[in-house]
C-alpha cells in the first residue's frame, strides 16, 4: 500500500478488517508483527519515543468522535498543539486558531464546550485542531460515520480541500462508498487484514469484481457474509425438521 | 473433588499473579510520573488548575466532617475524663486525637471518596472516548500533561486538607466543651499548647497526609489510566480506586503510626 504526496486515499472494508489498526500503525501506536510502515523515509516501528514523537508532529488524525478535550473550550482544543509544540506568541496562536475554525465554518464557536457542539460540528472542530499545524499527513477515521446529509457533503468537502491547501498526503478509513468516491484519488479494498482491490474511483465504480461490487452497490448477497458465522437456525429456535 | 481443588488453585494462582503484575505496573507508572512531572513544574498553571478541582472542591467535605469529628471527641472526651476527674485536659486530647491520627486518616478517606474517585473516572472516561490517544497522537505525553499535574495537585491539597480538617476539628471540640458543657477555657487551650509537639506530633501528622496524598493519588491515577474503556470498566476502577485507597491508607497508617510514635 503506497500513500503518495498529496494524493487522498481511501481504505475501505467491513467492520473489523484492519482499517483503523491500519491507522494505529502509521501513527507507531502497534507495532507490527510482520512488515513495516514507512513514512517521509523513515520506518516507523524502528523509532525511539522521541523520533516517533517528532514524527507525529508531522502527522494530524481525526478519530472516528472526535475526542475533543472535553474539559477545554473549542478555543483552546484547536490551539493546544500550538501551546504544546510551539513558542509562539498568544495573540499568533489567537489568529492561527480563528483561521482554522474559519476554515471548518466554526469561528462563532470559540468560546463553546465541546458538550455544547453538535455531532457534525464538533466532527469538524477536531478537523481543524487535526490539521491546527498544517501536518505532512493526514488521517481520518470515520469522518463521515453518523452524520447527516449536510454535515457529511461539507466535511467530504473539507477533506479535500483542506488535502488541497496543505499540499498533505490524507488516508481516509470510511465505509461511505458514495461520499468518498466523489472526493478521493485513490481507493483500497480491505478483508482481513489483506488488499482484496484497488483504483481510481472511475476504476471502482467500473469494477466488475463480485467484492467491489456488492461493496459499492451495498447489496446483501455476495462474497461478503452478512451474518456472523453460528449453529443452524432451526436448532437455535428448537424448531423440528418437516 | 480433585479438579475443584485444581480449579480453586489455579484461580487463586491467576488472582495471585495478576495483583503482583497490576502492583508492578503501578510502581512502574508511579515513576514515569515523576520522571514526566518536569513539564508541571514549569508550567505551574497546569497544577493550580488541578489544585482547585483536587483541593478547592473538597473543602466543604472537610470542614463539615472536621467539624462533627471534632464535636463528637468533644463529648466523647469529656464523658472519658470525667470519669478520673480530667476534664481540663479535654483540650490536650482533643488537639492530639486530631492531628496525629484523626485528621490525616480521616481526611485522606475523604479524600479518596470525594477527589480521587473523581480523578480516575475523569481520566477513565478520558481514555473511553479516546482523548488520550488523540493526545499520543499529537505527540503530547498524556502522563506529562494530564497525569503529572493532577499527581502533585493531590500530594500538595492532602496535608493542607488534613491541617484544616484538624483545625476546624479543634474547634468543634472547643464548642462542644468549653461552650457547651462549661470546660475551663483557659484549661482547654492551656492543655493543648503544652500537650502537643510540633514535632513529634504536627510534623508527624504532616507526614501521614503527604504519604496519604501521595498513595491516594497514584492509585486514583492508575486506576484511571488502565480503566477499560468501557462505562462498566471506569465504574468498577471508581470502586477500586475507593476501596484499594481506603485499605492502603488504613495499613499505611498502622505501619506509620508503628514508626513514628513507638516508645513515645
Amino acid at each position: 500500500m503506497t500513500f503518495p504526496k498529496g494524493k487522498l486515499i481511501a481504505i475501505m472494508g467491513l467492520s473489523g478488517c484492519g482499517k483503523t489498526t491500519l491507522l494505529r500503525h502509521i501513527g507507531g501506536v502497534l507495532k507490527p508483527t510482520k512488515g513495516y510502515v514507512k513514512v517521509g523515509g523513515q520506518i516507523i516501528h524502528e523509532l525511539d519515543h522521541d523520533a516517533l514523537y517528532a514524527m507525529r508532529r508531522k502527522m494530524g488524525m481525526l478519530f472516528q468522535f472526535g475526542a475533543l478535550f472535553t474539559d477545554m473550550s473549542v478555543y483552546d482544543n484547536v490551539a493546544f498543539q500550538m501551546r504544546e509544540h510551539t513558542s509562539l506568541p498568544e495573540d499568533l496562536i489567537h489568529d492561527l486558531v480563528l483561521m482554522k475554525l474559519h476554515a471548518v465554518g466554526l469561528r462563532g464557536t470559540q468560546h463553546l464546550m465541546p458538550s455544547e457542539l453538535s455531532g457534525g460540528m464538533a466532527r469538524r472542530v477536531a478537523l481543524a485542531r487535526a490539521v491546527a499545524l498544517d501536518p505532512m499527513l493526514i488521517m481520518y477515521d470515520e469522518p463521515f460515520a453518523g452524520l447527516d446529509p449536510i454535515s457529511l457533503t461539507v466535511v467530504g468537502d473539507l477533506v479535500r480541500r483542506l488535502n488541497d491547501a496543505l499540499g498533505a498526503t490524507t488516508v481516509l478509513v470510511t465505509h461511505d462508498v458514495q461520499e468518498s468516491l466523489k472526493i478521493v484519488d485513490y481507493v483500497y479494498f480491505m478483508e482481513n487484514g489483506v488488499i482484496v482491490a484497488e483504483g481510481t474511483p472511475e476504476e471502482i465504480r467500473a469494477s466488475d469484481k463480485a467484492f467491489v461490487h456488492q461493496f459499492v452497490h451495498g447489496e446483501m448477497d455476495g462474497p461478503l457474509p452478512f451474518h456472523y458465522p453460528g449453529g443452524d437456525y432451526r436448532q437455535d429456535l428448537n424448531l423440528r425438521a418437516g | 473433588m480433585v479438579s475443584a481443588f485444581v480449579a480453586a488453585i489455579r484461580v487463586t494462582g491467576h488472582r495471585s499473579i495478576n495483583a503482583v503484575w497490576r502492583t508492578g505496573m503501578a510502581t512502574r507508572f508511579f515513576f514515569l510520573t515523576l520522571m514526566y512531572s518536569g513539564n508541571s513544574f514549569r508550567r505551574f498553571h497546569l497544577i493550580v488548575k488541578e489544585l482547585f478541582s483536587t483541593g478547592v472542591l473538597s473543602l466543604i467535605i472537610i470542614v463539615v466532617a472536621g467539624l462533627f469529628v471534632g464535636m463528637v471527641l468533644g463529648l466523647q472526651g469529656y464523658e472519658t475524663l470525667r470519669r478520673y476527674g480530667s476534664e481540663s485536659a479535654l483540650g490536650s486530647m482533643v488537639a492530639l486525637s486530631l492531628v496525629r491520627e484523626l485528621g490525616p486518616v480521616v481526611a485522606a478517606l475523604l479524600f479518596a471518596s470525594r477527589a480521587g474517585s473523581a480523578m480516575t473516572a475523569e481520566i477513565g472516561l478520558m481514555r473511553a472516548t479516546e482523548q488520550i490517544s488523540a493526545m499520543e497522537m499529537m505527540a503530547v505525553n498524556p502522563i506529562a500533561r494530564i497525569v503529572a499535574p493532577r499527581f502533585w495537585a493531590g500530594v500538595i491539597s492532602m496535608p493542607l486538607l488534613a491541617a484544616l480538617f484538624s483545625a476546624v476539628g479543634v474547634f468543634g471540640g472547643y464548642f462542644v466543651g468549653v461552650i457547651q458543657i462549661g470546660v475551663d477555657e483557659g484549661s482547654f487551650w492551656s492543655q493543648m499548647q503544652a500537650a502537643v509537639d510540633f514535632r513529634d506530633d504536627i510534623l508527624n501528622g504532616v507526614i501521614k497526609s503527604f504519604v496519604f496524598g501521595t498513595v491516594v493519588t497514584i492509585i486514583a491515577l492508575f486506576e484511571g489510566y488502565d480503566a477499560p474503556p468501557t462505562a462498566e470498566g471506569v465504574s468498577g476502577a471508581t470502586t477500586r480506586t475507593v476501596v484499594t485507597s481506603s485499605l492502603a491508607i488504613l495499613m499505611l497508617d498502622f505501619v506509620l503510626t508503628a514508626i513514628m510514635f513507638r516508645g513515645n
